[in-house]
């Protein structure tokens, strides 16, 4: 079956055709990877996900060169060292910062995108699931970045997430839910120390950037076969459109193919998106650069106010207002509830919320429920707060809970 | 001949069943806190320069221990400690909600936690929001005016057996 041509030039097309099919490959992965006309700039998102990510790994490598993950060291490498010694480190650092807290904001419109267009059911499940375990798996990312310059922030935070995980308390069922050990055993010590440190600066630096390369290829594997979504959810037959198109017929396809087409305008967005986040960079840096971490750890001073970077809000919030173990319930069901959408929506209806009825409702809802949440977490758990953001978390257990009802009564369109 | 291709699958997969175990056990020790950690987990204090209603913050195991003399006048509570004629209060100074340090307030004669609003009263009981259990009471042993954190003694078995406090 093979045949390779003993005249073709060393690493030629036709040569390397020969041993590797790049002609084929190419088509598969991008020259004829369909996308819908009928999208917009939200449908964008995903590239500039990835890019960001790029951002995140050279800006990283470029602090690496300095960082000392050592609880005496830590802190001056940062912010003596990187900050003002090495040539541009502040660059790296701020560029780093930046990036890691735009792309949650870039996470949600994401999801939120999906959310939206019903992008996460009729076949499009294992998209929405592994989009899901990128979200949790940046969200380890940026916790276990946050731990690295040993402020007081790292530590503390360190310290309360750390302690989630000793579970119930022991008067819960006898107790089997109660592993007090447990925490220790995963910070290497009573408190954070130097064993949690480094195994931290493990995690960020080499094992959690490895799942994510990782689970980035499965999101893109399981966008190949049902193809994105567009605006009005309608099904498409990919493969007569596909053939209209490379007939010639561009204008009456309803498909564009990935590359070069789609790329172009998804460089645009990006192109609008990177002048954005430079500005931030060189002149907006500080919000991505909490204050209190400017103060080395100390495990004997707790900061007067302790809250997580902004993306994390709604969820500890979520945990705020409620005794320790109803807290953990809660908690729990905000860490799930979005992996669980695809199940939970039982309208076989794909179309954008605006158009289903009930569901319009529920989208609305949920969307001002996380910004409340979101602006309660910040917020000092004093007087009128507390109940707000007592309000806000029951609310949103309550739009999961009803979720099947009111899509189960949904006609279709 | 798909016996025999069965069995190859077999044995290689139980004897890397059996190394996975082995590397799981491994990683599981490598993570464990070290030997040295855990043996540096002794401290003396002495109590005897503490003064009534004023909070001694001391250092053990990383964990801030806080010290509070009680008021003679203050109600009595089987959570103190009795040395040398004095009664103090000795807790591991973590809200037992999710770990952060509550501040004194001498003049209400309460622990705050800034952290979600729990509060607890002079004892360490708690007495409003998240925490679900009074401060924990590290093992202590007495010895004169001082106390051995890290050791038990007859005094902190009792408290234990009576249900005063978790093991920390
Ligand atoms: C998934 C993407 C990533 C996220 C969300 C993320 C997040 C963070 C965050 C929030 C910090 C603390 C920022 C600060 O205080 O300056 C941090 C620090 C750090 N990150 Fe990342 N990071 C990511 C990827 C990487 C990669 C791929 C590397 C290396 C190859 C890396 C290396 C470092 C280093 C060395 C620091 C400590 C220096 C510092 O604190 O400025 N990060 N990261
Ligand atoms: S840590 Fe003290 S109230 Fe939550």
């Amino acid at each position: 079956m093979a045949h390779f041509d003993e005249k073709a030039k060393p690493f030629s097309h036709k040569w390397l055709n020969e041993r590797m099919a790049v002609d084929t490959v190419k088509k598969v992965l991008s020259t004829e990877y369909w996308i819908p006309k009928d999208i917009n700039f939200l449908w964008a998102m995903g590239m500039i996900l990835a890019a960001t990510f790029g951002i995140l790994i050279i800006s990283g490598i470029f602090l690496l060169m300095y960082y000392q993950p050592d609880v005496k060291t830590a802190f001056d490498s940062v912010n003596y060292t990187i900050m003002s010694e090495v040539g541009y480190g502040w660059l790296w650092r701020h560029i780093h910062g930046v990036a890691a807290s735009v792309v949650f904001l870039v996470i949600y419109i994401h999801m939120f995108t999906g959310i939206y267009y019903g992008s996460y059911k009729r076949g499009r499940e294992m998209i929405w699931l592994s989009g899901m375990l990128l979200f949790v798996l940046f969200s380890a990312e940026a916790f276990s970045g946050y731990m690295l310059p040993w402020g007081q922030m790292s530590y503390w935070a360190g310290m309360v997430i750390t302690n989630l995980f000793e579970g119930f308390s022991p008067t819960i069922a006898g107790g089997v839910a109660n592993f007090p050990g447990f925490v220790e055993w995963l910070r290497g010590d009573y408190v954070p120390g130097q064993a949690f440190l480094t195994r931290f600066f493990m995690l960020h630096v080499f094992l959690l950037p490895l799942a994510i390369i990782a689970v980035i290829v499965l999101h893109f594997a399981t966008l190949r076969l049902p193809h994105v979504n567009n605006q009005k959810g309608k099904e498409i037959d990919f493969e007569e459109a596909a053939k209209q198109y490379k007939h010639g017929n561009k204008k009456e396809s309803k498909v564009i193919p990935f590359n070069p087409v789609f790329l172009s305008k998804d460089v645009f967005v990006m192109g609008v998106y990177f002048i954005l986040f430079f500005y931030l960079v060189f002149f907006h840096f500080e919000f991505a650069m909490d204050p209190v971490n400017f103060d080395p750890a100390d495990g004997l001073k707790t900061p007067a106010h302790i809250y997580p970077e902004w993306y994390f809000l709604w969820s500890y919030e979520i945990l705020r207002p409620f005794n320790k173990d109803l807290g953990l319930i809660a908690f729990g069901f905000a860490q799930v509830a979005f992996f669980l959408l695809p199940f939970l929506d039982k309208s076989p209806v794909v179309a954008p919320a605006n158009k289903r009825g009930l569901f319009k409702v529920w989208f609305w809802v949920m969307i001002v429920d996380m910004i409340v949440l979101t602006v309660m977490g910040k917020l000092p758990p004093e007087g009128i707060w507390t109940i707000i953001g007592l309000v806000a978390a029951l609310v949103f257990i309550t739009l999961f809970a009803v979720l099947p009802f009111i899509t189960k009564k949904e006609k279709k369109a | 001949m798909s016996n025999r291709r069965d069995f190859m699958g077999m044995a290689l997969g139980s004897f890397a069943a059996l190394g996975a175990l082995g590397a799981l056990y491994a990683a599981k020790r490598t993570w464990d806190p070290l030997p040295s950690v855990k043996s540096a987990g002794f401290t003396t204090i002495d109590l005897s320069p503490a003064k009534e209603n004023e909070l001694v913050t001391e250092k053990w195991r990383g964990k801030p221990i806080f010290i509070l003399k009680q008021p003679a006048d203050a109600p009595k509570s089987d959570r103190e400690i009795h040395v040398a004629g004095g009664r103090y209060l000795v807790v591991v100074g973590l809200c037992t909600h999710l770990g952060c340090i509550p501040a004194y307030l001498a003049d209400k004669k309460q622990f705050k936690c800034a952290c979600h609003g729990g509060e607890f009263n002079s004892v360490g009981v708690n007495t409003f929001g998240p925490p679900p259990r009074p401060l924990d009471i590290p093992p202590f042993k007495i010895s004169g005016t001082s106390l051995i954190l890290g050791e038990t003694g007859p005094e902190y078995e009792k408290m234990l057996a009576a249900g005063l406090t978790l093991k920390v």
